[in-house]
């Protein structure tokens, strides 16, 4: 059977990874390159790189490094961040990525995920949705959870699976950063009603996290989280040894 | 050498990059005097079948590669490049392949439990059916990433491996010296290296 996968996702600005890191054993711990490359060894399902750069300057370090990565690691990469056209998908997938993950750009253009998914196939499609309740509605936000767009979440996250988005990556603001766990009750809305992977973001504090997502919730594919893994709060490896204890299918 | 089919078709980029890794000398090449100088050749593939089957004849590469795989040239075909190596694919009607291997590719959905998802995307483990070199250095068990919707059937005598997802899903095939993997051994970390440098050491037929 297919495993639940555990997704690291590195945050790049200014060609440095954004959130601190301290592993034994990793000198320049900001070098997303190296980074991934520790991941990659250490049990990582598949990287997301995510850019978080403003100039178009910054975008041609990101690329450079997104190049290098690919070609030192060889688990499925997955790229977002400033994704707004058909140009974008282009530019990142001749880089070695193999999906693509559209957010405000596709609230922007809609019409994104189709061109995206009708030109590289819908598996290369992924919207990314930061969502957080408002006035007891879940709420489609952009600009990196700082813009309330108004969007229905689970609305929009119906139009993009049938506009061509192959995977959802559901990244809760309401329990982003807590590292209470992983927010349940939006992430059953979501996995009841698309029938392509789901990956739950935001909340993961501990191992026992991704325990209780995969438990309660068997139609989540995959959990992702960056500080956790980057400060070694949680090694991937031993999160998997205590999935596998649950009887959760993972690869090791 | 060796020699990757440029056809046009899909992102070659991880695929090089993998053989620099394991320190073989990879180029990508649409040349079929290129290919014939190439000491093994790769096969690879995205998309759907019937454009990539159009595109490998107009190219020239459909007869450049059955040429050199004739010789007895290790030859592996890799995700759709798999399905190219077989007879016939029903995918959105009725196309031919290279006729490689005995079989043919038709719709994983119509097998499988409607629980499952389609496509068949993610790390599945490998159940092996026969003895194989392409297989020495990894194990039994052993997981590799997989991206498709389609699968190889009736070729029993073919298949090395299988992958369980709501039926026996066609993993890897091989017909003398011509090899077939469904899942990406270039995103398939360690285990997927270890996959193509055991075919970077198969000799001749």
């Amino acid at each position: 059977m297919i495993t639940k996968r555990i997704i690291p996702c590195l945050d790049v600005r200014d060609g440095r990874v954004v959130k601190g890191v301290n592993f034994e054993g990793l000198n320049d711990v900001s070098d997303p390159v190296k980074l991934a490359e520790y991941y990659s060894e250490n049990g990582a399902d598949e990287l997301v790189f995510y850019d978080i750069t403003a100039s178009a300057e910054e975008r041609n370090i990101f690329t450079d490094i997104l190049k290098e990565a690919a070609s030192k690691i060889f688990i499925p990469l997955t790229v977002g961040g400033g994704i707004r056209t058909i140009d974008d998908f282009d530019r990142v997938l001749k880089c070695g990525a193999d999906k693509v993950s559209v957010n405000s750009g596709a609230i922007a253009n809609p019409r994104l995920i189709e061109e995206a998914a009708r030109k590289y196939g819908d598996q290369c499609v992924v919207l990314s949705a930061d969502v957080k309740r408002v006035d007891g509605y879940f709420r489609v936000f952009a600009k990196g959870g700082r813009v309330d767009t108004g969007i229905d979440a689970l609305k929009w996250i119906k139009d993009g699976v049938d506009m061509g988005a192959g995977e959802i990556v559901l990244n809760s603001i309401d329990t982003d950063g807590v590292k209470k766990g992983f927010d349940i009750e939006m992430l059953d809305a979501v996995s009841s009603l698309v029938d392509v992977p789901v990956i739950a973001s935001g909340g993961a504090g501990c191992a026992d996290d991704f325990t209780v997502l995969f438990k309660t919730l068997p139609k989540v594919d995959a959990g992702l989280a960056a500080s956790i893994f980057h400060f070694g709060e949680v090694s991937i490896r031993e999160l998997k040894n205590e999935l596998a204890k649950e009887g959760i299918t993972v690869r090791r | 050498m060796i020699g990757i089919v440029d056809y046009g078709v899909g992102n070659l980029f991880s695929l090089q990059s993998s053989f620099k890794m394991i320190g073989q000398d990879a180029v990508v090449t649409g040349d079929a005097k290129v290919l014939a100088q190439s000491d093994r050749i790769i096969l690879p593939g995205v998309g759907a079948f019937e454009d990539a089957a159009a595109k490998l004849r107009e190219t020239g590469m459909a007869d450049a590669v059955l040429n050199e795989a004739e010789k007895g040239k290790p030859l592996m075909g890799i995700c759709l490049g798999m399905q190219l190596l077989f007879e016939k694919s029903f995918e959105y009607g009725e196309h031919e392949g290279l006729g490689l291997i005995s079989g043919n590719v038709t719709d994983l959905r119509k097998d499988i439990p409607d629980s499952l998802k389609v496509p068949h995307i993610g790390w599945n483990s490998l159940s092996f059916k026969k003895e194989t070199p392409l297989f020495k250095y990894i194990k039994e068990g052993d997981f590799v990433y997989f991206v498709h919707s389609f699968y190889a059937t009736e070729c029993s005598d073919a298949i090395l491996a299988t992958a369980e997802y709501g039926t026996e899903v066609t993993a890897a095939v091989c017909r003398d010296n011509v090899y077939g993997c469904q899942f990406h051994p270039e995103k398939s970390g360690r285990v997927g290296l270890d996959i193509l440098r055991a075919f970077c050491e198969l000799q001749e037929e």
